[in-house]
């Protein structure tokens, strides 16, 4: 594992988040990108959007297969990657980090404490294989 | 995974080398080993190796082994000479389709190569078919391996492992030759709009052969099948052919012959043939990324006008495309269709098939 896979919290569907103050970056994991490959399209949220953990956000569409991707928290949408909505390789080449999908600002006293952690994600991800 | 699918000679190489497996007609199958993009381009550009085992390969013999199989296709079997291969549909009375199929003449049998997901079927269908006909029908499918090597490499790369001159066998005839000195049969077919050959040889040997191809050729998956098939507008059996969809509706005309006697569904593709008001198998190219997948519905305005077979991000192309049936009246070239995505709408255009043509060698485009 290395020093940012651990420091971030993810949930069994395969997104991060990185916490900073009371704003969320949230991703798609390099465990994701792996097993979809041969990405093709990402469609975000706009600036303004009320997310609520669990709900759908988006879709990543692969070669193979369309995928929803999910809130990992509640919050507003306050940015969406505009790097990787033009050219959706940069996920892939970055996942954890450069390939973030939005950035979400979390309503007062929001915590982190229902994602796993990376050992607790790993194991969950390759359960279900 | 569940074990009671079927695994090809070859289950343990593609295991071994990173093939995600998946289950298709009852197979264990890898989909792909990498990237299907990298497979795709690998077939197009140089040479990709498949496992093909999973197709049914079913040996006709016996004095009315032509005649049979002539009242079960749509083609005629008649017109083959020894060694030539036709493609041909088998299908109901009523015309829907129950397989698409390859028909292979040789000196004294003939062999249909079925797909996997219909292999049963059409055995039990022959069986209820062949009546007072001279037939011997014997599967032969898991008794030995098949493999395509596709691409504009795959002539150079099979030829040295071989006993025939593959410069002769022309474009859907086989012959049959020594394969790493191992009886086999090499036909100039495929399914991906590319140069190659499908090799067949006992399961015994499949391991040897692979071997030797993978070398030079990038093994591909059924993902990439995919993608190369639909670039060449080869229709998928459940998905461009049911049993809900006769061969006239499908575009597959020329696979019908209606002037030779009596076959199973001749009265009914009569009536369809003649019917102008059937739908069309068009290609449909959409702008931006997003793809048109199976099930997707077409619309003009509020009228619902067709619906997506087929779909995916052609890697030739760099664009979505997929193939769909259209209403006649806006089946044209060049038509706007609009694609239902959720609720949310965006524009197709309808585009002539197939999206890709290789450019024929020289020595080929006779």
């Amino acid at each position: 594992m290395d020093a940012r896979q651990a420091v971030l919290k993810y949930a069994k569907s395969h997104e991060w988040v990185d916490l900073q103050g009371n704003v969320a970056t949230i991703g798609i994991t390099d465990f994701a990108v792996k097993e979809l490959t041969d990405l093709v399209y990402v469609d975000l949220p706009a600036p303004g959007k009320t997310l609520a953990v669990g709900q759908p956000f988006g879709v990543i569409e692969s070669v193979k297969a369309v995928s929803d991707l999910y809130a990992p928290v509640s919050g507003e949408v306050i940015e969406a990657n505009k790097h990787v909505q033009n050219d959706v390789t940069k996920i892939a080449d970055d996942p954890l980090g450069a390939g973030w999908l939005i950035k979400v600002r979390m309503p007062a006293g929001a915590t982190l404490d229902h994602l796993l952690s990376r050992d607790a994600y790993e194991q969950a991800a390759t359960a279900g294989h | 995974m569940n074990t009671t699918f079927l695994r090809t000679p070859l289950f343990d190489w593609h295991v071994a080398h990173g093939g995600r497996m998946v289950e298709f007609g009852g197979w264990e199958m890898p989909v792909q080993y990498t990237s299907i993009v990298a497979e795709h381009h690998a077939v197009r550009r140089a040479a990709g190796l498949f496992d093909i085992s999973h197709m049914g390969r079913l040996r006709f013999s016996g004095r009315d082994a032509a005649a049979f199989l002539n009242h079960l296709v749509t083609n005629d079997v008649t017109r083959l000479a020894v060694g030539q291969i036709q493609y041909a549909l088998v299908v109901n009375e009523n015309g829907g389709t129950l397989d698409d199929v390859l028909v292979y003449r040789f000196a004294d049998h003939h062999l249909l190569v079925v797909n996997a997901s219909n292999r049963e079927k059409i055995v039990r269908w022959i069986e209820q078919h062949r009546g007072a006909f001279r037939v011997d029908v014997e599967d032969l499918t898991t008794a030995q391996a098949m493999v395509a090597l596709q691409g504009p490499q795959a002539e150079s790369l099979l030829q040295p492992l071989v006993d025939v001159s593959l410069s002769e066998i022309k474009y859907y005839f086989a012959t049959s030759g020594k394969i790493l000195g191992h009886d086999g049969l090499i036909s100039r077919t495929g399914y991906t709009g590319e140069d190659g050959f499908e090799i067949i040889v006992a399961a015994q040997h499949a391991t040897e052969l692979w071997g030797k191809l993978v070398a030079g050729a990038m093994p591909c998956g059924l993902g990439c099948r995919d993608t190369l098939r639909l670039e060449a507008a080869m229709p998928l059996y459940g998905h461009e052919l049911t049993e809900e969809i006769d061969p006239c509706t499908a575009g597959l005309g020329f696979a019908v012959k209606l002037d030779k006697p009596d076959f199973i569904g001749k009265s009914a593709l009569v009536a369809s043939k003649a019917n102008t008001n059937r739908p069309r198998r068009v290609g449909l190219r959409l702008d931006g990324k997003r793809i048109a997948r199976e099930g997707a519905l077409l619309f003009v305005s509020d009228q619902q006008v067709g619906r997506v077979t087929s779909g995916t991000f052609s890697p030739t192309l760099e664009t979505p495309i997929a193939m769909a049936y259209v209403d006649p009246a806006h089946a044209a070239i060049d038509t706007t269709l609009d694609v239902d995505f959720r609720g949310q709408r965006l524009p197709a255009r309808v585009v002539s098939l197939p999206f890709y043509r290789r450019e024929m060698p020289a020595k080929h485009a006779k």
